[in-house]
Order: structure tokens, then C-alpha cells, then sequence
């Protein structure tokens, strides 16, 4: 009953959260109503049995993705009017697509096709959460069964890696920037010029630009 | 499958996979420490590394059908017949690829590296064996794409192309996956067969809801109508080098990503996809001709009749029988290997500072360069279907299927859309012979090596217009 309860109260504020990142006005309020339904998701996640998860999404999207989000955000000056101006231009074919495919999908999740007695046994069985927890079961498989879908991912990471340093590295002429190896190698008659001073030894030598002065 | 009964993967069957991402990180570390500006290592290495998994990849999956990986992974010989497809057309790419990209300075290891690892994504869908892997690989696929279109930086048209293919990509993966989470919860398993075994028990509501967002995710990875809106956008904005590997590579993987998703997964439910699949078709056949017409760019000309030949490969998923596989599978293929020549000859012509996109800069092309000329018409007489060339075959098989199926109106559409296709291609056969061009016209630039990789892939769209038999035959025997 107090389960019921607190899910119920969660996904209301997902859900109002979610409809405020896309309604804020200003950018960073949107980024922070994303953090918070990613807050509130992760608690979903912690009901339903999914600790493991719960604890990742906060860790990951919360503490380092949005943190990152923000930054980018408040760096950058978007201009939210101009972003804005199609909005009301297109609602009118928008709108209507919108309501037929949530009058749909209603029709089709109250006809009973979702409800837990239609859901088949799955696969993968569930343990009784009392004796093994969700992060034990995922540590079993995530290397073993998953281990292909697993070396995947990974290598989807290092293609975001390769396509981020392409795309905003740039080599710019005129650049100052330190080289360490070239000032370790430095020896002294690279940076240091001997120049007799005027009452000098009187050979001639002189390295004055402006001799006679 | 628990980690109880976990039996340890047989790693010598997705050797492919494998040889192309061990590769592909040797080259990224060669590259690193290579000071040479031309990257000439990285390209024999690379061209090196797709001829190995060619050969790799024929000598250990043809015949096979056995899963590996629990379930995760497929080697079977329409997998073979695709792999080899997008294997060799990524190394056309590259051929073709190293004077355009040197004289605009587009020449970066990062190029070849992207482009190996989205090659390895499309191996990776081609040979999925679940929902995830494939998800997986058609994402890997799609993440290397939308970086090589946005290559060029300081270009405002490829940053808006890369821009829109990107947020409309991660649309259609974001409805790809919806729709994957659906099927997950109608039948409580992400691998292809129980998937199938599943649905052919009852068909339930919820299973078929699952199957519209991934139609619609399928449907947006081809390009089909409606849900085209990027192609023209990206095939123009994108370096053409890039355009051809995404117009011939990324199509051939479509092709894999709708056989195991829709074929094999959701096989039982051909009933309710063919009507989707249907509509897409013949709105894919209609769009695309009548807004080709009125082209003047020919890669945005290429673009829209690329829905045509999409109409035509989704004529042949909707019969659903082996041969009209065969036929989409063999159609896709070949029409993959006459654009890319067609781009190619597009690379040839242009040089630094100047695209030959224009369907005027192939005026009098006959004069400058007679061989080209004729590459040009083999081409364009193919891609109409006039017999006795490739795209002649390709379209009778499928329309036979399509006929054997009872669908005789489509048959008729389809012919009509070939007609209608017919004057703009042959425009371009006319513009070529038949025009005097204003000026001097571009001329034909580029390496001997180059011009000799594009004169044999020319032939061989002749040649497999007179002897289709070897890859029909290889086609249908994958599926039979």
C-alpha cells in the first residue's frame, strides 16, 4: 500500500518534471527539472527492486552529466526567442498528430494488453531480493551472458571519444603554448648573450645596436 | 540463461568482427605516431583490414548457421552475402576517397578510423542475434556517421546537415527502442528466435504496438517516406565521400536490420507489417520520383531516387517469401554498387573548391573524357532498369515476386515509377553526349589509381547486367 503510494507520488513529479524541461523558459531551470526527474526516476527504479540502477543514474546523469549540462549551458548564450519561434507556428499540425498518438496509445494500454497478468515469465529469472541483491545478479551476467552487448558499448565509447577530438580539436597558427621538452633541452647560449659593457676590455667588439652612445 | 549454464563463447565464429575492431584500434595507434600528412599507412592498413575481413568472412560463416555469444551473435550466409556487400563498398569509399578529401584538407586518420567503426556497426547489426546487440550496432553504425558528416567544420551546409541527421537519428532510435522495450514486455526475452517462437503463439495487442516504432525506427535508418526528410539534407551538405558511404554501406545494413528485426523477430506478425510496409513503399515510389524531376543538384537528384529503389526494396520485404528476400537482398546490392560508381565519377570531377554537383558540369562529358562518359551512361541506364543491365534484373525479380503475391496494382506503380524515373536519368545520359557545356566544363582529375577503381566498379555494373546468374544464385541460396 505505502509501495503504491510512493510511486504514485514519484511518477507525478517525474512526470512534472518532465513537462517543465520542455515548458521552462530559461535554459538552466530546464537543465535543473532535469535533474530532477532523473532523481525521481531513479527512485522508481529503487521501488521496483533495481537498487543497483537507482544508485548509477544519480551517480552518473545526476553528478556528472547534468553537472556538465549546466556548465555548457550557462557558457554558452542561446537565444531562446529565436529558438522559440516556430513553436506556435507549427502546435497546429503538432498538436493534432500529438493527441491522435496519445488517444492511441491509451486505447491500446486500456484494453488490457498491459496489464501484469498478460506479462509473460521472464527469461531471465528474477531472485527474491531478500536473499540475493539486484547488483550481485547484474555483476553475474554483465560479464558472462551480456558479455558481447557489454564489448559493444565500449567501443561505442571510444567512437564518441575519436568524434569528440575530431570535431572540436583544432591546430591554430600563432598559438602560444609551453612545449616541457624543448625547455628542459634549453642550454645557455640559446637564451643568454654576452655583451661587453662600454668601458670594456676595448677590442671593438660591440654588440650595442646603437654603438657611440 | 543464467551465469549458471554460461558456456564460454566460440570467439573463431565472430572472428570478422573481431579482426575489424582489432584493427581498427592498430590503426588508430599507428595513426597516432605516424607523422606522415598523407596518412598513407593508415589508408594501405585500412584497405588492407577490409580485404581481410572479406576474406575472413566468407571462409568461416558462408553455410553456417549456428549462434554464439549466448544467443547474442548469428553467422548465416544472408549475414555473409551483406557483410561482403558493405565490406567492399567501404573499400570503394576509400578508394575513391583520398585525393577529394587531400585537396579540400579533409585528410585526417580520424576519417578512416570513424568510418572502420562504422563499418564494424553495420557487421555488428548484420549479425545481431538480439534486440540489444542490434540496437547496439545500428547506434555505432549511426554515432561514426553523424561525426563524418559534420567533418567538414568551417562548412555551415554540413554542420546544418550533420545537425539534422543527428537530432532525427536520435528520434528514430529513441522510437526503435520504445518499440524494442514493447516487444521485450510482450514476450519476456530480448534473443530473435524466442522472440519469434513468442509471437507465433498469439498475437497480442501489445506486441503489435511494439511493431510500429520499430517499423518507424526501420523505416527512418532506410530513408523511406515519410520519414525522409534528412536525405536530401545530408546527401547534399555531407562530403561526397561520405554521401556515398552513407547512400551504398548504410543502405545494405538496413537491408540486415530489417531481415532479423522484422523477418526473423517478428516473422509471425507479417500479417499485420505488410500493410506498413506497403504504405511506406508506395508512398517511398511516389515521392521520390516526382520531386526528382525537378532537381538541378545531382546529389540531391541521387537523394530522392534513392526512395525509389527503397519502394522498390520494401516491394520485396512485403511479399515475404525466401526468393522476394533473395530479390530485395540482391536489389539492395546491386543498386548500392551502381551509386556508388555514380558518386565516384561526381568525386572525379570535382577539384579543390569546386563540387561537380551541378547536373549542368556534366554537359559534353563525352568530349572530355569518353570513358567516364560511358562509366556515366552505363550507370544512369542501369539505375532506369532498361534491360539487359543490372537494374533490369534487380527490378524483375522483385516485381515477380510482387506478382506471384497477387499484388499486380503494385507491380503496376512500380513500373510506373520506373518510367517516370527514366527521364531523369536519362537526362543526365543526355547532358553527357548530346550538350555543349558553358566553358570549359570540369575536367576529370584524380590518380590513375582512382580512375582505374572506377572504370572496373563501371564494368562490373556492365558486366553483372550481362551475367547476373553467380549473384541472383548467391542471393537466393542465402535464404534458401
Amino acid at each position: 500500500m505505502i509501495e503504491k503510494l510512493l510511486f504514485y507520488v514519484f511518477a507525478a513529479i517525474l512526470i512534472f518534471a518532465a513537462t517543465m524541461v520542455i515548458t521552462a523558459r530559461n535554459p538552466v531551470h530546464a537543465a535543473l527539472f532535469l535533474v530532477l526527474a532523473f532523481f525521481n526516476s531513479a527512485v522508481l527504479w529503487v521501488i521496483a527492486g533495481a537498487e543497483f540502477l537507482g544508485i548509477v543514474l544519480v551517480l552518473v546523469y545526476v553528478g556528472a552529466v547534468m553537472v556538465l549540462f549546466l556548465f555548457v549551458v550557462m557558457m554558452l548564450d542561446i537565444n531562446l526567442a529565436k529558438l522559440r519561434e516556430g513553436f506556435i507556428r507549427h502546435l497546429y499540425i503538432g498538436l493534432p498528430i500529438a493527441a491522435v498518438i496519445v488517444v492511441q496509445m491509451i486505447l491500446v494500454v486500456s484494453s488490457g494488453a498491459m496489464a501484469p497478468a498478460e506479462m509473460p515469465e521472464a527469461t531471465m529469472p528474477i531472485p527474491d531480493p531478500a536473499e540475493t541483491g539486484n547488483t550481485t545478479v547484474i555483476g553475474g551476467v554483465l560479464y558472462t551472458v551480456y558479455v558481447y552487448p557489454f564489448e559493444l558499448a565500449a567501443v561505442i565509447l571510444l567512437v564518441a571519444i575519436i568524434a569528440s577530438i575530431m570535431l572540436t580539436l583544432r591546430r591554430r597558427e600563432g598559438v602560444k603554448h609551453q612545449d616541457i621538452g624543448e625547455q628542459v633541452n634549453v642550454r645557455k647560449e640559446d637564451r643568454l648573450r654576452m655583451a661587453r659593457s662600454f668601458g670594456g676590455s676595448g677590442d671593438g667588439r660591440n654588440d650595442n645596436k646603437y654603438p657611440g652612445r | 540463461m543464467t551465469p549458471e549454464t554460461f558456456e564460454t563463447p566460440n570467439l573463431m565464429l565472430a572472428l570478422p568482427e573481431i579482426w575489424m575492431l582489432g584493427m581498427a584500434c592498430l590503426i588508430l595507434v599507428v595513426d597516432l605516431f605516424s607523422s606522415d600528412r598523407d596518412h598513407t599507412l593508415a589508408y594501405w592498413l585500412s584497405q588492407a583490414t577490409l580485404l581481410g575481413a572479406i576474406v575472413i568472412t566468407v571462409q568461416t560463416q558462408w553455410g553456417l548457421d549456428v549462434t554464439t555469444f549466448t544467443e547474442n551473435y548469428v553467422a548465416d550466409s544472408a549475414g555473409v552475402v551483406l557483410k561482403v556487400a558493405v565490406l567492399l563498398l567501404t573499400f570503394l569509399a576509400f578508394a575513391y576517397s583520398r585525393e577529394y578529401l587531400r585537396e579540400r584538407g579533409m585528410l585526417r586518420g580520424e576519417f578512416y578510423l570513424l568510418t572502420l567503426f562504422a563499418t564494424l556497426g553495420m557487421l555488428v547489426t548484420i549479425s545481431a542475434h538480439s534486440l540489444l546487440v542490434l540496437y547496439l550496432g545500428v547506434e555505432l553504425m549511426s554515432l561514426s556517421l553523424y561525426a563524418l558528416v559534420a567533418m567538414r567544420r568551417n562548412s555551415p551546409a554540413a554542420s546544418e546537415a550533420a545537425m539534422k541527421y543527428f537530432v532525427l537519428g536520435a528520434l528514430a532510435s529513441g522510437m526503435l527502442l520504445y518499440g524494442m522495450s514493447m516487444l521485450y514486455g510482450a514476450t519476456g526475452t530480448l534473443e530473435i528466435t524466442a522472440i519469434a517462437e513468442a509471437a507465433a503463439e498469439e498475437s497480442r495487442l501489445l506486441l503489435v504496438f511494439g511493431l510500429v516504432f520499430t517499423v518507424v525506427g526501420v523505416a527512418f535508418k532506410f530513408g523511406a517516406v515519410p520519414f525522409h526528410m534528412w536525405v536530401p539534407d545530408v546527401y547534399q551538405g555531407a562530403p561526397t565521400v561520405v554521401t556515398l558511404f552513407i547512400a551504398t554501406a548504410s543502405k545494405v545494413a538496413a537491408v540486415g536490420l530489417f531481415i532479423r528485426l522484422l523477418s526473423e523477430a517478428l516473422g509471425p506478425l507479417h500479417g499485420e507489417w505488410q500493410h506498413m510496409v506497403l504504405l511506406l513503399a508506395v508512398a517511398s515510389l511516389l515521392v521520390g520520383n516526382t520531386v526528382a524531376l525537378v532537381q538541378s543538384n545531382i546529389k540531391r537528384m541521387l537523394a530522392y531516387s534513392t526512395f525509389n529503389h527503397i519502394g522498390f526494396i520494401f516491394l520485396g520485404f512485403l511479399v515475404g517469401t525466401p526468393e522476394a528476400y533473395g530479390a530485395a537482398m540482391f536489389y539492395a546490392v546491386t543498386y548500392a554498387f551502381t551509386v556508388a560508381a555514380a558518386f565516384g565519377v561526381i568525386m572525379l570531377l570535382s577539384r579543390q573548391g569546386f563540387e561537380a554537383e551541378n547536373l549542368d558540369d556534366f554537359k559534353g562529358l563525352n568530349e572530355r573524357s569518353p570513358l567516364f562518359a560511358l562509366v556515366m551512361l552505363i550507370l544512369m541506364v542501369s539505375l532506369t532498369g532498361i534491360p539487359g543491365t543490372v537494374g533490369f534484373y534487380a527490378k524483375w525479380l522483385v516485381l515477380k515476386s510482387v506478382v506471384e503475391a497477387g499484388f499486380i496494382w503494385l507491380a503496376v506503380v512500380a513500373v510506373i515509377g520506373a518510367v517516370v524515373g527514366a527521364f531523369y536519368y536519362l537526362r543526365v545520359v543526355r547532358l553527357c553526349y548530346f550538350e555543349k557545356p558553358e566553358g570549359e566544363g570540369p575536367q576529370p582529375v584524380g590518380s590513375g589509381g582512382f580512375q582505374t577503381v572506377l572504370a572496373v566498379n563501371g564494368l562490373a555494373v556492365l558486366l553483372l547486367g550481362i551475367f547476373p546468374g553467380a549473384l541472383v544464385a548467391v542471393c537466393m541460396a542465402a535464404f534458401g
